[in-house]
């Protein structure tokens, strides 16, 4: 152990990706654009207005294109809890919202969820595991194991995402699932696609 | 600091605040708020939480970046906002120009047996939502305080923070719908019209 490894802009992210390339660093080829820029194309064509998040790596990419998209509202939170009750208001209000967060902050979310299930508020939760795949910090596996079965347990719809091709699709049809029938879906985005962080 | 015992009567501060709501929209944290709000006239357009303690602040913040045009009043309790205090930051980031927290802080639980919170043992809410970046946030105590900040609440450009000082004083139960999604397609119906059930 050295204390190098601590610094956090020594922390690198491994993907199973043949190019190896970071969802975090790595920017649209002109072939083909990463799955992020992909999920920002669905969110844009689902009137996803008010994008709230608690960031994570695998988020990375998308919450920079969100922040630079003028017609979404970035809006980072302090707890994910917040963005479960921000999702109320939007839609009162008549607005559509999406919560961005990793699988340690759904046992966050817990309790807010309730009133999502009681007043029938659609909600999409894009979720990035943590803890699952390759995973180096202990800490982070008891929430990754819980996170599936929590969610399902306060009535959320809970979708599995495990190789990068298949996301923008599941995130698609989970996002029409969340808002024409008024209920919360999470997409699971698993440790699998976004890498795990590599402590050296 | 010394404390400074509560005078104001929630019901009438509530009823104050309401009698110039115009088309504001309105949400209540849970517990007494929902009954203050009610008690000064059932409206469509009250969200009152039954629940998910903590997000009053949040539903708030969510109705007033989709709704700019409409001001958007949110009205809860000391207990509750102690309990989604990081919720101030993000509405100080957020910068809604149409939005005010208003804490009906009798620096008790009130629902739960009457037990003291934390403002009643020293913590400055307004002094917190101005550090959170708050435009106006300010402790209101005497009637005369009260009158200088209706209107502000009503028209000053927001985030606007205040943190009105009730009494204990437990006011008869006026009891809004239970339901959750008849609260919500009520809301939605009365401000968005046919929109709300597409």
């Amino acid at each position: 152990m050295t204390t190098q490894s601590e610094k956090a802009d020594n922390m690198k992210i491994a993907t199973p990706e043949r190019k190896n390339r970071s969802p975090v660093t790595s920017h649209p080829s002109r072939s083909s654009p990463s799955w992020p820029d992909q999920l920002h194309r669905v969110l844009t064509d689902q009137r996803m207005r008010q994008v709230a998040y608690v960031p994570d790596s695998g988020h990375a990419r998308l919450i920079e294109l969100v922040r630079a998209d003028r017609q979404m509202r970035a809006i980072p939170l302090t707890t994910e809890e917040e963005g479960v009750a921000l999702a109320v208001g939007a839609w009162l209000g008549g607005e559509r919202s999406v919560l961005l967060l990793q699988s340690s902050g759904v046992g966050n979310c817990i309790n807010m969820l309730g009133m999502i299930q009681e007043c029938r508020v659609p909600l999409l939760m894009l979720v990035t595991m943590r803890g699952e795949w390759g995973e180096f910090n202990p800490w982070q596996v008891p929430m990754a194991q819980a996170t599936a079965p929590s969610l399902a347990a306060m009535g959320v719809v809970v979708q599995t995402a495990d190789r990068a091709e298949e996301v923008v699709e599941i995130v698609a049809a989970a996002g029409r699932l969340a808002f024409n029938t008024c209920r919360a879906v999470a997409v699971l985005i698993g440790q699998r696609v976004v890498g795990a962080k590599q402590f050296k | 600091m010394k404390h400074r015992k509560p005078v104001l009567d929630r019901r009438q501060v509530v009823a104050e605040i309401l009698k110039r709501r115009g088309d504001a929209l309105v949400v209540a944290g849970l517990g007494a708020p929902c009954w203050d709000i009610t008690a000064a006239g059932d409206n469509p357009l009250n969200f009152c939480t039954w629940g998910g303690m903590g997000g009053a602040a949040m539903i708030g913040l969510g109705m007033a970046l989709a709704q700019p045009r409409r001001r958007v009043l949110v009205i809860t309790g000391d207990g509750e906002i102690l309990m989604g205090l990081g919720s101030l930051a993000t509405v100080g980031v957020q910068q809604p120009r149409n939005l005010a927290v208003i804490v009906m802080d009798n620096e008790h639980y009130g629902e739960t047996g009457m037990q003291v919170t934390h403002t009643r043992l020293g913590v400055d809410l307004a002094g917190m939502a101005k550090a959170a970046g708050f435009r106006a946030a300010g402790t209101v105590y005497s009637q005369a305080q009260l009158a200088a900040w209706i209107p502000r609440l009503h028209r000053q450009r927001g985030p606007v923070f205040a943190a009105i000082k009730v009494t204990t004083e437990t006011a008869p139960l006026v009891l809004p719908i239970r339901e959750g999604p008849a609260l919500k397609q009520r809301f939605r119906e009365a401000l968005l019209g046919a929109r709300a059930f597409e």
